[in-house]
């Protein structure tokens, strides 16, 4: 399988997972959540500050329809935390050609990066 | 689903302060390490394998009466991508699901990145490490490695609430109850937990097995094997010495 054909399978999956299986998730509480209320550890909470954010607690506002709304919330929380998440990973990231697993370091003459980790990257 | 994690107003504001404090050193740390995790490829895979956590965490499983749990994630993005990226992977999805859909209290941001991104993988993918060390190096391992890491990594989480609470929490109850019923559910909720991370392991596996970061090791000893079989790292030594 091709690296894109497979990220692509890998959205894709996340994509169905957040906006369509998970309506079908279990909307009892949680663990932390039922144990909190239960033994009264939950006594002081307070409020989420964003609680009338637009998409507070996994919905859309002002779309009315359960399935259709959380679906969105879905898909737009995959989509923000993949845009963020690999913005960061690709800010971050190694420079220079991908070499994975190949502990090639110090051949790759080119990459400035590793001047301050000498040879680390060879684990 | 409503709040998922740790709300605000459970744990005092000092504690919150602190625990956000080492939040901060912990992602500042992986921030070093993942530099060496990612490059041109692993990058986009991690950005997808946060995004996959976000996914499977609004998938509340059933675990007891009226109880339900979900992924936390930290040892399936540590196997998948690496352990300092797998602390960013995790703490990524908590810093979103915060601001974007008021899950997760912002002042207890610091405690819900301690325990369900700094605790989940340094439990989760230590034990994994460790396993691997002693299981013969198949994929078989991996996936049973991944399965026992992720069930401890949960109630590892729990422990770690617990003694935040124990330090900081804003109600009085005894802590043995606290410790008591949040270690007992976090049990069940692990197995789900551990179940979704040996399955996402071995589908990965089966399909790209080069992309799995945890079984970075699994190919080459494999090749070593059939070319010196004759000589161990030697700790055991020969059976019979051949002091003639």
């Amino acid at each position: 399988m091709t690296t894109k054909r497979f990220f692509a399978g890998f959205l894709l999956v996340s994509l169905v997972l957040a906006g369509l299986v998970s309506y079908y998730a279990s909307s009892s509480p949680d663990g932390l959540e039922k144990v909190a209320s239960d033994k009264g550890i939950s006594a002081k909470e307070k409020d989420h500050s964003l609680k009338d954010s637009p998409l507070g607690d996994y919905g859309v506002k002002g779309v009315d329809d359960a399935r259709l709304s959380g679906g969105l919330a879905g898909v737009i929380g995959v989509a923000a935390v993949l845009a963020v998440g690999g913005g960061l990973f690709w800010v971050v990231r190694r420079r220079g050609p991908a070499a994975p697993a190949t502990p090639a370091a110090g051949a790759a003459s080119g990459t400035p990066a590793p001047a301050s980790e000498p040879s680390q990257n060879a684990s | 689903m409503k709040d998922v994690h740790v709300p605000d107003g459970f744990i005092d504001a000092p504690v919150s302060i602190a625990a956000g404090a080492v939040a901060v050193a912990g992602v500042a740390v992986a921030l070093r390490g993942a530099r060496r995790e990612l490059d041109d490829r692993t990058a986009p895979l991690a950005g997808l394998t946060a995004a996959f956590v976000f996914a499977a965490q609004m998938l509340n499983f059933p675990v007891a009466s009226g109880t339900s749990g979900h992924l936390l994630g930290g040892t399936l993005a540590a196997i998948l991508v690496g352990p300092y990226t797998g602390i960013l992977c995790v703490s990524v999805v908590l810093l979103m699901q915060g601001l974007l859909f008021a899950d997760g209290g912002l002042t207890a941001l610091g405690v819900n990145i301690t325990n369900m991104a700094l605790v989940t993988v340094a439990v989760g993918y230590g034990l994994f490490r460790l396993l691997l060390r002693v299981l013969p190096r198949t994929r078989a391992s991996v996936a049973g490695a991944s399965f026992a890491a992720a069930v401890v990594s949960v109630p590892a989480a729990a422990v770690s609430f617990t003694l935040i609470y124990a330090l900081g929490g804003t109600t009085d109850i005894s802590l043995g109850k606290v410790a008591g019923a949040m270690i007992g559910v976090h049990v069940l909720i692990g197995i789900g937990e551990a179940v979704i991370t040996a399955v996402t392991v071995s589908s990965v596996l089966a399909v790209r097995p080069d992309l799995v970061y945890g079984a970075r090791g699994l190919i080459k000893p494999l090749e070593l094997r059939t070319g010196a079989p004759v000589r161990p790292a030697g700790d055991a030594g020969p059976a019979e010495p051949s002091r003639a």
